[in-house]
């Protein structure tokens, strides 16, 4: 098949957070994956951008969000960056340690990385890049990481 | 399609209807505010029905913690009611769910609370 790049540069506002799920439902609708995968995948895309938006920018007027969607002939690709600190992805909390369980936050890259079935979280000083992966034919289920 | 709340009692419990979306900003916010009214007027026993909530984000989730650990900690007690698949699934794998009291039966959810 052709492989296809749609990326978009984006505020870093709540708007940006449903779009770029109303993108990856559409996507992942077109790519085939049943109604399930579609709802797991736009769910993902919807934790990374809020990640973004909230944790990344801050809601900063004056940070873009970048939102990158990309179909090859074996994966749905999804790539997120914000400009913000930089998430270093070996300091975040088990969400599921049983001191952390009644936290009200914290299950976000849990939740994509439940998902999808490769994720590279790449933090810089210029901000985060998340890269959500998911097979098309469902190769590989079940929330690898992939390398970082 | 945002969230909705509309509340009514059953036998002292208070049933908050939900419906719609419980994601990061209104819905959440919804949620937050519903209970928080419900505590400041002394409704103390919650019955959250989730039966017409389709989608829940990890804020969602949130939310919901937030909502039983205040309940708990003014001496109260809130529930889940009738959860959709979807819910139930984020629940199981965020090992909330048995955390939450879940229920699907209204009249055995009301009657559960203490007396």
């Amino acid at each position: 098949m052709t492989e296809q790049r749609v990326s978009y540069t984006l505020e870093s506002t709540l708007d940006t957070v449903n779009s770029a799920e109303e993108t990856a439902t559409k996507l992942a609708n077109e790519a085939g994956f049943d109604d399930e995968e579609v709802m797991k995948i736009a769910m993902a895309v919807r934790e990374a951008a809020v990640n973004a938006v909230l944790h990344g920018n801050a809601y900063d007027p004056g940070k873009k969000v970048t939102v990158a969607f990309e179909r090859t002939a074996k994966d749905l690709v999804i790539t997120i960056r914000d400009q913000g600190k930089g998430l270093d992805p070996n300091k975040i909390p088990d969400p599921l340690a049983p001191e952390n369980l009644l936290k009200t936050s914290g299950r976000g890259i849990f939740l994509i990385r439940s998902f999808m079935d490769a994720v590279e979280i790449n933090p810089s000083q210029t901000g985060t890049e998340i890269k959500l992966i998911k097979h098309v034919h469902g190769t590989a289920a079940g929330g690898k990481e992939a390398s970082q | 399609m945002s969230m909705k709340t509309s509340t009514r009692q059953v036998d002292g419990v208070t049933i908050v209807d939900c419906s719609g979306r419980i994601t990061l900003g209104e819905g959440s916010v919804i949620l937050r505010d519903t209970v928080r009214d419900l505590l400041a007027k002394g409704n103390k026993k919650i019955l959250l029905n989730l039966g017409d909530v389709n989608y829940i984000d990890s804020s969602g989730i949130g939310e919901l913690v937030s909502a039983f650990t205040t309940v708990k900690n003014q001496g109260g007690e809130l529930k889940l009611l009738n959860l959709t698949k979807k819910v139930h699934d984020l629940l199981q794998i965020t090992k909330l769910y048995t955390v939450f009291d879940v229920k699907d039966d209204e009249a055995g959810a009301v009657k559960a609370f203490a007396k």
